[in-house]
């Protein structure tokens, strides 16, 4: 895209996790895109592809890559709240195919493709946020946010402009929180090592809520808080961003389940 | 192979380090010590990524033409005075050392550290042939006094504490007064060296591995922090030179660029202490050096990945910064890998070398968080090799079976969105009615392996894309 649309139609690709278990997320990214001036359509979709991407099952991660750019073709871009799945459709995508059409085709979606808060910043050049949240919180930079598409700098800076909010960084935040997809069900017990080191973080930073900007990671570490007891809530970066604090916290007990 | 993998049992061996006090304990300074100091010497020099992308580039112009540099560097020893063997297997590389060593009376032979040494199993055949074989760099000295394998590249005894240490010494050197003070790490470095200096003077052969051979000299060179190097190979009559095949640079100005990235990225010093280059057995007019000089170049499964998706993994230099940055390597340390190379560089080059059939799980026990290759100064992309391996044991159906049928139930519902639709809003619905009070599970069947060490985040309700056509056909109303 060398110029943005006045009125981008942005496809949102919830991922299939906030699909199932965290709704609230993608009203919180749809909120946050329509606020910065765009159409969010959220075509009919199920997952990137990753999981079997990572278990060797390239037939199948090309498949589902098909779907999903077929899925999101009439879009000016395709936006996530994720840089996990991001990834695999930035990166991975265009690594699937070796036929010149197909190469090319999953290029050109790649160049559409962003992570949802490096969207805002980067591409609709958004500096602020118009949001309040009273208290301390600690990121947690998901690993292939960070290191596949270089977020950063950006939730810290949105994260800046919301009302009341303070960050106070956790020691080692860009050390992975042992989640790595399937890893941590396939080697549970060295993931749960992982994670307790991340979670001795979390609490050493004294926020009382944890931010990041990927489910996986975070159902991982919510899972592993409430399971040692620790009184840390834990929400994605886009809730707070979007103002939309309302829903209990990843594995918090509940109020007002549907 | 002469060491016998452990690499099939990883999940047995990841469970027994897991739960191994002492190692856990000495593995607390890798986490911390290496990564800071890199970080800082990384700092220091702003052309780092730029010297990283060249080290990167200079390898694999080597590999596109090592049969070249080999012959051209073959060509140099032997101008020099020295003798080049090429072995194709561990056997072959033994055998032709302890024949090298034989037909010089060897009775005994010191060591300095060499990663293909282990690889091949040589103090084991040395032994086997009549011989002492020594190590004198001190960590490698430590663990062949424990009777153990290194666990890290660089740092071979990083998995003990010095209290093992000091308990090792006072097991082993007998001869010395059972009172002496050997609390302080410098107290076991004088101790090691006394005992070394007159193995050094004792030794008939040394052998030394190589960080870099050099074609247009016929250099072969090495860098250590203790000396211990130099000693073995200077004070012997014969120096063999054990080294793999892709060691070679084309010329001396090539190794000085990767001696630049390599104890940055590996210790995070600018240089190491020593940087020794040997060319050729002593001269008339040389104060000192070895009488006969010998290269035993190893291949043992290299030249087969050249030209392979695997090939990049060639590159690496051996520095150790993707264990060093590995969560994993962190939570386990190197022994549980089960064979000579731990890590993700393990990972990679294990199943390569002694087939995926017994190296498979290694690949595999990885998050993919993409540390190691943003630290690699060669930039090889690691996770994306591990991938490869298990795209290959994908294909030879080696994945465990409850995985690839879980993959193919999962497959068979992303790749039909509609199903997909009404087997998730259910299944969701169902989940977030039960956990609507907790909001969370701490069992549940089919998800063990999560919920063994954390709860399972409940769903909210109905699923975000039910949800949002809800939402979008009132809005219209």
């Amino acid at each position: 895209m060398s110029t943005t649309p006045a009125r981008p139609r942005v496809g949102l690709f919830a991922t299939c996790l906030v699909d199932l278990f965290r709704p609230s997320i993608g009203f919180a990214s749809a909120k946050l895109l329509e606020e910065a001036g765009c159409e969010v359509l959220v075509p009919p979709q199920t997952c990137c592809g990753q999981p079997a991407f990572n278990s060797g099952d390239k037939v199948t991660a090309r498949d589902l890559a098909l779907q999903v750019m077929d899925a999101f073709s009439g879009c000016d871009y395709i936006v996530a709240p994720s840089g996990s799945c991001t990834g695999q459709m930035v990166k991975h995508f265009p690594e699937l195919f070796d036929e010149p059409q197909l190469a090319m085709r999953a290029r050109a979606f790649a160049a559409k493709t962003f992570e949802l808060v490096s969207f805002l910043t980067d591409v609709l050049k958004v500096t602020s946020v118009e949001a309040t949240y009273e208290g301390r919180v600690t990121y947690h930079d998901s690993c292939s946010g960070l290191r596949e598409l270089g977020i950063q700098s950006q939730p810290r800076k949105l994260l800046a402009s919301v009302q009341g909010l303070e960050l106070v960084e956790m020691n080692e935040n860009d050390v992975c929180c042992g989640f790595g997809g399937t890893f941590a069900a396939k080697y549970g017990e060295i993931s749960d090592t992982i994670v307790t080191k991340k979670t001795a973080n979390i609490s050493d930073s004294g926020a009382p809520l944890l931010l990041a900007g990927d489910l996986g990671c975070l159902m991982n570490m919510a899972g592993k808080i409430t399971r040692q007891g620790k009184e840390i809530a834990v929400r994605h970066v886009a809730e707070v961003l979007a103002g939309m604090c309302d829903e209990p916290p990843i594995a918090g007990p509940g109020k007002t389940r549907k | 192979m002469t060491l016998h993998p452990t690499s099939p049992d990883f999940k047995d061996n990841a469970h027994r380090a897991l739960h191994d006090p002492e190692l856990q304990k000495a593995l607390g300074h890798v986490q911390h010590g290496f990564i800071y100091k890199r970080q800082s010497a990384v700092e220091r020099l702003p052309e780092f990524e730029n010297l990283r992308e060249a080290a990167r580039d200079l390898k694999n112009h080597v590999l596109q033409h090592l049969d070249l540099y080999l012959e051209t560097y073959e060509r140099n020893v032997t101008a020099a005075g020295g003798q080049v063997h090429f072995a194709r297997t561990s056997a072959e590389a033994c055998e032709t050392i302890v024949n090298i060593c034989k037909s010089h009376g060897a009775k005994s032979v010191t060591k300095g550290k060499s990663m293909v040494s282990e690889e091949i199993g040589l103090n084991a055949a040395i032994e086997a042939a009549g011989m002492q074989a020594v190590e004198t760099d001190l960590g490698e000295y430590i663990i062949q006094l424990r009777g153990e394998t290194p666990s890290h590249i660089i740092a071979p005894a990083v998995h003990l504490t010095k209290e093992q240490v000091e308990g090792d010494f006072r097991r082993v050197h007998t001869h010395l007064d059972d009172a002496r003070d050997l609390s302080e790490p410098v107290q076991l470095l004088t101790e090691a060296r006394g005992v070394l200096r007159q193995k050094f003077l004792d030794a008939d052969v040394g052998i030394t591995g190589a960080n870099f051979l050099v074609a247009e000299t016929g250099s072969s060179i090495i860098v250590t922090n203790e000396g211990n190097g130099d000693l073995t190979q200077s004070l012997p009559r014969v120096h063999i030179v054990i080294a793999s095949i892709e060691k070679v640079v084309p010329t001396l100005e090539d190794a000085s660029l990767l001696l630049r990235v390599l104890a940055r990225s590996a210790t995070g010093q600018d240089m190491s202490v020593y940087t020794t280059l040997s060319t050729g057995p002593r001269r008339e007019t040389d104060p000192d050096g070895p009488e006969h000089y010998h290269v035993v170049l190893v291949d043992n499964g290299r030249s087969a990945m050249l030209g392979t998706e695997f090939e990049d993994m060639l590159r690496c230099i051996r520095c150790g910064a993707c264990m060093n940055h590995c969560p994993v390597y962190h939570a386990i340390g190197g022994h549980a890998y089960g064979w000579v190379y731990p890590g993700p560089m393990g990972a990679v080059l294990t199943p390569s070398l002694i087939g995926v059939e017994k190296g498979g799980h290694l690949p595999n026990a990885s998050t993919f968080c993409g540390r190691c290759e943003s630290v690699c100064p060669v930039k090889i992309p690691l996770p994306k090799l591990m991938r490869h391996w298990r795209e290959r044991e994908f294909e030879r159906h080696l994945t465990p079976a409850v995985q690839r049928y879980g993959l193919k139930v999962w497959a068979f519902f992303a790749k039909n969105p509609g199903l997909y639709s009404l087997a998730t809003r259910a299944a969701m619905t169902t989940l977030a009615w039960l956990g609507r009070e907790k909001g969370r599970f701490a069992s549940l069947p089919l998800a063990k392996g999560w919920t063994e060490y954390r709860d399972l985040p409940a769903p909210q309700g109905d699923t975000f894309q039910a949800q949002w056509r809800k939402r979008q056909r009132e809005t219209r109303r």
